[in-house]
């Protein structure tokens, strides 16, 4: 084993962290206790962890309406993520934001929004920043499958290229933007293949490995610290809950057109399930630990929501506060 | 014969009617066969006009919209849809650049019949990127016409009206306004485009609206009779070109004058309105224009912000009242 077992145990730890953190808001969203739109990441925890594990504190992220496991895999507040999204002051962006707009300026979460493929060339100005002030941090722009719909990822790719820019194209491929499946988007399901015409160094891997997550994004972030960026990889993955809130077809509306069978069968390639029997198998951790780890976090969950329930709401007068940095 | 319906399927129908007496109308745009998109205004277009006519597209807004002003220019009479205002950005340079230009450029030789349909769907923490509407920015633009319709009779009459204008059109409706019933005839009719109307007739105050507003203001009318105060509704329909000869009638009888819009304050449709009436009915004018519009910020997310930042008959009334004080 090349790896350390406290390592495995993070790797391990902080996926679970993620999933117990969304799964825990799948009541409350429900009873309405939760009012903005939340879009879930079960099931891709493993993207999250092994892409966000390969970087430093002082690198950068950038990420989408899904981002919650991009944000806690890099460092960021539980406590503060729940009361953003129960539209709290202490929230990590005051409650302004909510859900689809987490932000954690102090350890490289320069922002998440909703506009697919909004962030894409955002990601790619942080890169040429450190480029310019010569700095060998590196950024990951983290879009969905959905996201390659839209032109500005072309442009970047190409500008990336052409700059040699320490920028890492994470695609979180789930084989669906919304009610679209792949097929019906794109004509070859090979995203990965973008960046090949610009030069780029390319590669897919399987999104529900977190140990092949993980090592791929080492290596991209080698090369990028190494001036020989941009790298594209391609995660394929899967989300087990809905495109917003826990299911699609329980809130009203029917559209999740994904069939019972295809889940099922993702649901056995669970990341995490996966991961704990690998752990198991080669005796990293046994039963006990991994219950202890489990409790560990539903604490961590419980305080969390506590904090976010107790905080309190913005003020009225304070509407237009933080429009401009004043 | 007219019968009830409601807005959402009024569109519905206008859609069905036109593309079946016009077999160059097409629809295309992000989620036309989802009603998690679109409610039920696409219901039906697929399955009876098929997916030559009715396109899904992927997450692709600057190109989608580009081939529908295209497919105008060589014949076609598209409708595009944005299912959220918002998403509409990435297509500005289509509309505002090419399709608003392009009869002009080529002095009248060629022509762009389009019409652009944007959804209004805010409120619920959505936030700042899920909450816009930018009828004020479009109708900035020379070479666009842009309808708002409040009620179901609208909403089909100006489609239709939008559909056969040689024109780009911006057809603007308000989810929040999907549910509502109003009579609105079977047949194929036309709502012109820049006709305002009188919902209600009073004589101390005219006011000035649109959209989603229309309703706040009826409701406010109700509450303010029993003081005493009968305002005047107007519905201007179409925010470009405005209705100017009915704002004028209207105003020269009130007095008084009051403007709820949907959008921000500054810039927007009630200071084009409040700098048309000051320069043409100045003499008539017993009191100071008065504006209600959003703040000019972003929308918060959370709910108690959100609150407050969408205005509601309350403030109609409210404002009101201080109109005819003193
Ligand atoms: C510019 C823009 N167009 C459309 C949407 C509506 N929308 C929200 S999420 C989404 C799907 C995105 O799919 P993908 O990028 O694969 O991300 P996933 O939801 O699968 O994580 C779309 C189209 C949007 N948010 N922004
Ligand atoms: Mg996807």
């Amino acid at each position: 084993m090349r790896y350390t077992k406290e390592f495995l145990i993070r790797l391990y730890r902080t996926m679970l962290r993620i999933r117990m953190c969304e799964e825990s808001l799948v009541e409350p969203i429900l009873k309405g206790e939760i009012k903005c739109p939340v879009h879930l990441c079960t099931g891709q925890e493993a993207v999250a962890v092994g892409v966000c594990i390969a970087l430093d504190k002082k690198d950068y992220i950038f990420s989408t309406h899904r981002s919650h496991g991009h944000y806690l895999a890099k460092g960021g507040s539980m406590r503060e993520l729940v009361a953003e999204i129960y539209g709290k002051t202490t929230g990590c962006s005051k409650g302004r934001g909510g859900s689809m707009h987490v932000c954690a300026p102090e350890i490289g979460v320069l922002g998440a929004a909703p506009i697919v493929g909004g962030t894409i060339s955002l990601a790619l100005g942080c890169a040429l920043s450190s480029k310019i002030r010569r700095q060998k941090n590196v950024t990951v722009s983290f879009f969905g499958d959905g996201a390659a719909g839209e032109g500005v990822l072309y442009e970047s790719l190409n500008f990336s290229a052409l700059k040699r820019l320490p920028l890492i194209f994470a695609c979180e491929n789930n084989l669906y933007s919304t009610h679209m499946p792949i097929k019906e988007c794109r004509p070859k399901s090979n995203i990965f293949e973008v960046g090949i015409p610009f030069g780029i160094l390319s590669f897919r891997v399987d999104g529900n490995d977190v140990l092949k997550v993980y090592e791929i994004t080492k290596e991209a972030v080698r090369v990028c610290r190494n001036d020989k960026g941009p790298v594209f990889i391609e995660f394929m993955t899967y989300r087990l809950r809905g495109h917003v809130g826990p299911d699609d077809n329980i809130q009203g509306l029917h559209t999740d057109i994904r069939s019972k069978e295809e889940i099922e069968k993702w649901k056995k390639r669970d990341p995490i399930k996966n991961f704990e029997k690998t752990l198991l198998k080669d005796r990293i951790l046994k039963k006990e630990d991994l219950e202890k780890i489990r409790q560990d976090i539903e604490e961590e969950v419980k305080e969390a929501f506590t904090f976010a329930k107790r905080s309190p709401y913005p003020k009225i007068k304070d509407l237009r506060k933080y429009v401009f940095d004043e | 014969m007219s019968r009830k319906i409601s807005y959402s399927s009024a569109i519905n129908e206008a859609l069905h009617q036109m593309m079946l007496t016009d077999e160059r109308i097409f629809l295309i745009g992000q989620g036309v066969k989802s009603p998690w998109y679109v409610g039920n205004t696409c219901k039906g277009l697929l399955e009876r006009f098929g997916p030559e006519r009715v396109i899904d597209t992927p997450v692709s807004e600057n190109a989608i919209t580009g081939a529908a002003a295209g497919a105008a220019v060589a014949g076609m009479r598209p409708v595009v849809v944005h299912p959220r205002m918002d998403f509409m950005l990435y297509a500005m340079d289509p509309i505002i650049n090419q399709a608003a230009n392009w009869s002009y450029m080529f002095g009248g030789r060629l022509n762009v019949p389009i019409v652009i349909w944007g959804i209004i769907n805010r409120g619920g923490e959505q936030a700042a990127q899920h909450s816009q509407v930018f009828h004020a920015l479009f109708s900035h633009i020379p070479g666009l016409k842009v309808v708002m319709p409040a009620t179901p009779y609208d909403a089909k009459g100006l489609m239709i009206s939008a559909i056969k204008d040689n024109n780009p059109v911006i057809f603007i409706d308000d989810r929040r306004l999907y549910g509502i019933e109003g009579e609105a005839p079977k047949e194929i009719y036309s709502v012109p485009l820049g006709k305002g109307v009188i919902r209600r007739e009073g004589s101390d105050i005219s006011v000035i609206t649109i959209s989603y507003m229309v309703g706040e203001a009826d409701k406010a009318a109700k509450h303010l009779v029993k003081e005493g105060i009968e305002i005047e509704i107007i519905d201007l329909r179409t925010t470009k070109p405005l209705d100017r000869s009915l704002l004028l009638k209207s105003v020269r009888k009130t007095g008084r004058v009051l403007i709820a819009d949907v959008g921000w304050l500054s810039y927007g449709l009630s200071a084009e309105i409040s700098a048309f009436v000051s320069e043409n009915a100045f003499r008539f004018l017993k009191k100071p224009i008065k504006r209600i519009a959003l703040v000019d910020s972003p929308a918060p997310a959370s709910s108690v912000l959100e609150k407050r930042y969408y205005p509601n008959y309350l403030n109609i009334i409210r404002t009101a009242k201080e109109l005819m004080r003193g």
